[in-house]
């Protein structure tokens, strides 16, 4: 035998050795949680904007969940089903964890749905909401804490239906959450939609699109264009000079965009359950201390995964910390017993948020970095329209 | 559709498409004169983009960001040059692609770590902010005219550059037979090296010029670099006229085809179909085209190599 392999042989020894240490060095009554957040990828910001969210509040929880020590594992989805799948799969059977948190995309949470909640463990979903989840399919141990994506574009056909806008320019990507943008603006929107522009989520260019936006005059224009798709829309409908057509939009101007959109963003419309301006006390504390330790302004992303650590807080002090109790620990879910940093909320019979929405509008603050501030309420107590669907008692 | 709405979008695909050129440029000459498939060439258009918005921040200008960035993108073309691609030029294609897929992930992370993964911005210079009102209610940005012209300006340079001066002729010559110039006594290895700089320095210009216009993020490169080997190949392996008038060709293709499938869709299909239809098969359209006219051309429209 090689001196390597003997190497080899004795160092996986000594692993094996060290992994049942480890578990022994974990204080009795502690809890583990396993974050799920994409670090990889162009997505990662908003993965990044979810992590830093949730240690904040770990951070003012002094590190503990209803007053047992948290651990945190960190699992990086790569924005990849397949992947997402074998390492939540880790952290529920070596890792023991005993809630999965996080997850910024639909797809995502699709694919570990069924591993998490299958093996009795809650899933907290800190962005995702899809519809999938909140009817038929809706599941003891699945909780969001951000909404279901319909409400959030249902809320700008209100609102375009609030000012009286009778013609609008619809143009989302052209695939499937794009169309369900159209579908959920559709379903408070009564009046004329002047044309519907289906663009590939790869699109550079929106020279061709603008141009037609100019040509058809509408009163508004409502989009869906999240990420880089929507860095390059804002500033080149700025630059197209369109930009006293209003800009209505969802998912396309936040703080996690607003970095790179700047100027040309301000005065944009957006619609969202949270903003930074939001006058709470839960709010103010989160979003000053947030900037102070991170030093970016926070996106509903950061803020929805800073509602969850005081919603599992909460939770778990209400079960007196008896996290084998899976029905203590859901009636302490439900009761949802925190102050929110959107100041109302609770959860509905599906274990989605029923909260108030509002319409935003970007603007630039005196220290010369930009937020979406609030401009009035569309929506009060929203119930997601699935909620009545879901057979769960 | 109105004359002036078609006028602004054939506009819009002239600009796209000399966007395009600029990076299709460079790809075409390395792999005309190398027979080296560069798939690498995306992230030197998106580094490019990186430094111009990293020295224009560090200046305050986006000219000496710009005048910053040409000689860095330069640089790093020959640095990438002589630690990776110097090594696969002997090797079969599917060698080279691996490896620089590989320098793909490689600097897509890297530029991920040192900027971070959200989008950069980069102000549209104060010289040429503002527009010109081609149309009612659409201004067209002073900026895009700019790239424009600075696009066409590159276009006569490089033409120049390559069928008038003697490096030109040693390029044609690479590309037309390498092994004959290199028996004819001319320094092949060095001449590769000063045309891959070029080529990288080339994409790099057009990542800066793109940095106004388009989110700098990581990953930015990936999309160009496909439509940029659409170009390569409609146009001829190797041949720079060939990459000219299949950029414009791709660029106008691709605006025309977004602004006016939807609409002849609708000739016949119902309102709703026909946009998604038409949005469908506008994407496709490039592809469509390149599939067309390699039937009839399977060499592409102006061949550099011939047997």
């Amino acid at each position: 035998m090689s001196s390597f392999s003997r190497r080899t042989a004795m160092g996986g020894a000594l692993g094996l050795l060290a992994a049942p240490a480890i578990l022994h060095a974990q204080p009795a009554g502690g809890v583990k949680i396993g974050l799920v957040a994409v670090q990889t990828g162009p997505q990662a910001a908003l993965g990044t904007q979810l992590r830093d969210g949730y240690l904040m509040g770990l951070r003012h929880l002094n590190g503990r969940l209803g007053g047992l020590t948290a651990e945190t594992v960190m699992i990086d989805d790569e924005l990849r089903p397949d992947v997402a799948v074998t390492k939540v799969r880790t952290a529920l059977e070596r890792d023991r964890c005993d809630f999965i948190v996080g997850v910024v995309f639909s797809n995502i949470l699709q694919a570990i749905i069924r591993p998490v909640t299958e093996a009795n463990t809650f899933l907290i979903s800190t962005n995702a909401g899809p519809s999938t989840f909140a009817g038929r399919g809706c599941n003891p141990f699945f909780f969001t804490t951000s909404y279901n994506n319909d409400q959030v574009h249902s809320v700008i056909g209100q609102v375009c239906e609030d000012q009286g806008y009778k013609r609008v320019f619809v143009m989302v990507p052209n695939y499937q959450a794009g169309r369900d943008a159209v579908a959920g603006f559709k379903s408070r929107f009564k009046g004329e939609v002047v044309d519907e522009v289906y663009v590939p989520l790869t699109q550079l260019d929106f020279a061709a699109e603008l141009a037609k936006i100019a040509a058809a005059k509408p009163d508004a224009i409502f989009t869906f264009m999240p990420g880089g798709l929507g860095v390059n829309l804002v500033r080149q409908y700025r630059q197209a000079g369109l930009a006293h057509i209003p800009f209505l939009s969802t998912f396309t101007v936040d703080e996690a965009t607003l970095p790179a959109q700047q100027d040309s963003a301000v005065g944009f419309f957006s619609a969202a359950t949270w903003a930074p301006n939001m006058d709470n006390a839960a709010n103010r504390r989160f979003v000053t201390d947030f900037e102070a330790a991170f030093n970016y302004v926070p996106a509903s992303y950061a803020a929805q995964a800073y509602d969850s650590t005081m919603l599992l807080d909460a939770a778990i002090r209400r079960a007196g910390g008896r996290l084998a109790d899976k029905d203590a620990i859901r009636a302490g879910l439900r009761a949802a017993d925190f102050a929110s940093v959107r100041g109302n909320f609770k959860f509905g019979v599906n274990h989605y948020p029923v909260q108030d929405f509002w319409l935003l509008r970007v603007a630039k603050r005196t220290d010369g970095k930009f937020q979406t501030e609030t401009v009035r309420k569309v929506l009060e107590n929203d119930v997601d329209p699935w909620a009545a669907e879901c057979r769960m008692r | 559709m109105s004359t002036g709405l078609f006028l602004v979008q054939a506009l819009n695909g002239l600009q796209l498409g000399i966007l395009l050129f600029l990076v299709a440029a460079g790809l075409t000459l390395v792999f005309g004169v190398m027979d080296f498939i560069n798939l690498a060439h995306g992230v030197q258009y998106m580094l490019g983009a990186y430094l111009g918005a990293a020295f224009a921040a560090a200046t305050g200008s986006f000219w000496l960001g710009l005048l910053l960035a040409l000689p860095a993108a330069l640089i790093f073309g020959l640095l990438l040059e002589v630690l990776v691609f110097r090594h696969l030029y002997d090797r079969d294609h599917l060698s080279q692609v691996l490896a620089t897929f590989g320098v793909i992930l490689f600097l897509n992370q890297a530029v991920k770590a040192i900027w971070g993964a959200a989008p950069l911005q980069v102000p549209v210079p104060a010289l040429l902010e503002g527009g010109v009102v081609l149309m009612p209610g659409l201004q067209y940005p002073l900026y895009r005219i700019a790239v424009l012209g600075a696009g066409v300006a590159t276009a006569l340079g490089l033409w120049f550059l390559v069928e008038r001066t003697r490096l030109g002729m040693l390029v044609r010559a690479g590309a037309t037979n390498s092994p004959m110039v290199s028996a004819l006594g001319v320094d092949i290895r060095r001449l590769f090296m000063l045309v891959f700089a070029f080529g990288a320095m080339l994409a790099g210009f057009a990542g800066v010029l793109a940095g106004p216009i388009f989110s700098v993020e990581p990953g930015m490169g990936d999309h160009v670099l496909i439509l940029a080997f659409v170009v390569i190949v409609i146009g001829g392996i190797g041949s720079i006229r060939g990459a000219f008038i299949a950029a414009l060709i791709v660029g106008l293709t691709d605006t025309l085809g977004k602004s006016l499938m939807p609409d002849l869709m609708r000739l016949f299909l119902d309102p709703s179909a026909a946009r998604q239809t038409g949005a469908a098969l506008a994407s496709m359209l490039v592809y469509i085209a390149m599939a067309a006219i390699l039937a009839f051309r399977p060499r592409g429209l102006f061949p550099a190599r011939s047997g």
